[in-house]
């Protein structure tokens, strides 16, 4: 069978966690993405990059911890790039050291070619 | 051409489901083909009792009208029992099924709009 070429989808992740669904349910999307063996990257931006910084503990909430959830999605389901916005990150007083995870922390200019490689976007 | 609409929002409170009827409908005129996914709360504009008041807009209905034009509308099932919309709560424009549909529909348009 011709081997076909895959297909790259970018989240766009731009809301801080736990006050909306909208990362629980883009975390559903991305695992699932993942399974279908295309090009599936995420990036952080905006308030978004705060679902990255370490020391959450949103059992209080009554809600699960999701940013542990990024490693296993790298590591075991096939999504290919993290990405963080550099801006977004010195906006908020973040540096690469509050995040848990190791992304690839890309200025805006970078992103935005990055972006230009991409079939469609899937943001919340 | 074929038009993915991805929809996150639910009626009423946003525009979100107006301005898709809108551009759907548009594209529909130009001869496009369309496909929606309802995602997040995107997924109660399927909700099969909705009932506004007789003079306002009807959205359940607008997508009926878009289902009679040929538009496949798919809604979330996880983001729908989450939410109660269901086998028996979705109206019959909508047909539930998964995300991988989703994917599906980025990989087979030409252009994925989300509103």
């Amino acid at each position: 069978m011709e081997e076909q070429e895959k297909t790259k989808v970018m989240f766009l992740c731009r809301k801080a966690p736990y006050g909306t669904i909208f990362e629980q349910e883009a975390i559903e999307a991305m695992v699932m993405f993942g399974a279908y063996e295309q090009d599936i990257s995420v990036t952080f931006m905006d308030d978004g990059v705060f679902s990255l910084k370490k020391g959450q503990d949103p059992s209080l909430l009554g809600k699960k911890n999701f940013s542990k959830t990024y490693m296993i999605l790298k590591d075991d389901f096939e999504i290919s790039h993290l990405y963080v916005e550099k801006e977004s990150l010195e906006e908020r007083g973040l540096t690469e050291d509050d995040l848990i995870t190791e992304v690839e922390i890309l200025d805006r200019g970078a992103l935005r070619k990055k972006m230009d490689e991409m079939k469609a976007f899937i943001p919340f | 051409m074929k038009l993915g609409v991805l929809i996150k929002d639910g009626p009423y409170m946003h525009q979100a489901m107006d301005s898709a009827y809108n551009f759907i409908t548009a594209a529909l005129e130009m001869g496009q083909e369309v496909e929606v996914f309802l995602y997040n709360d995107g997924v109660y504009n399927t909700c099969n009792f909705m009932d506004p008041p007789r003079d306002e807009r009807h959205i359940a209905n607008l997508l009926a009208e878009l289902q009679t034009k040929g538009v496949r509308m798919v809604v979330c099932v996880a983001a729908g029992k989450r939410r109660g919309i269901v086998t028996n709560t979705v109206c019959s424009a909508g047909e539930i099924s998964g995300l991988g549909q989703l994917l599906e529909l980025c990989i087979t348009s030409d252009r994925l709009v989300t509103f």
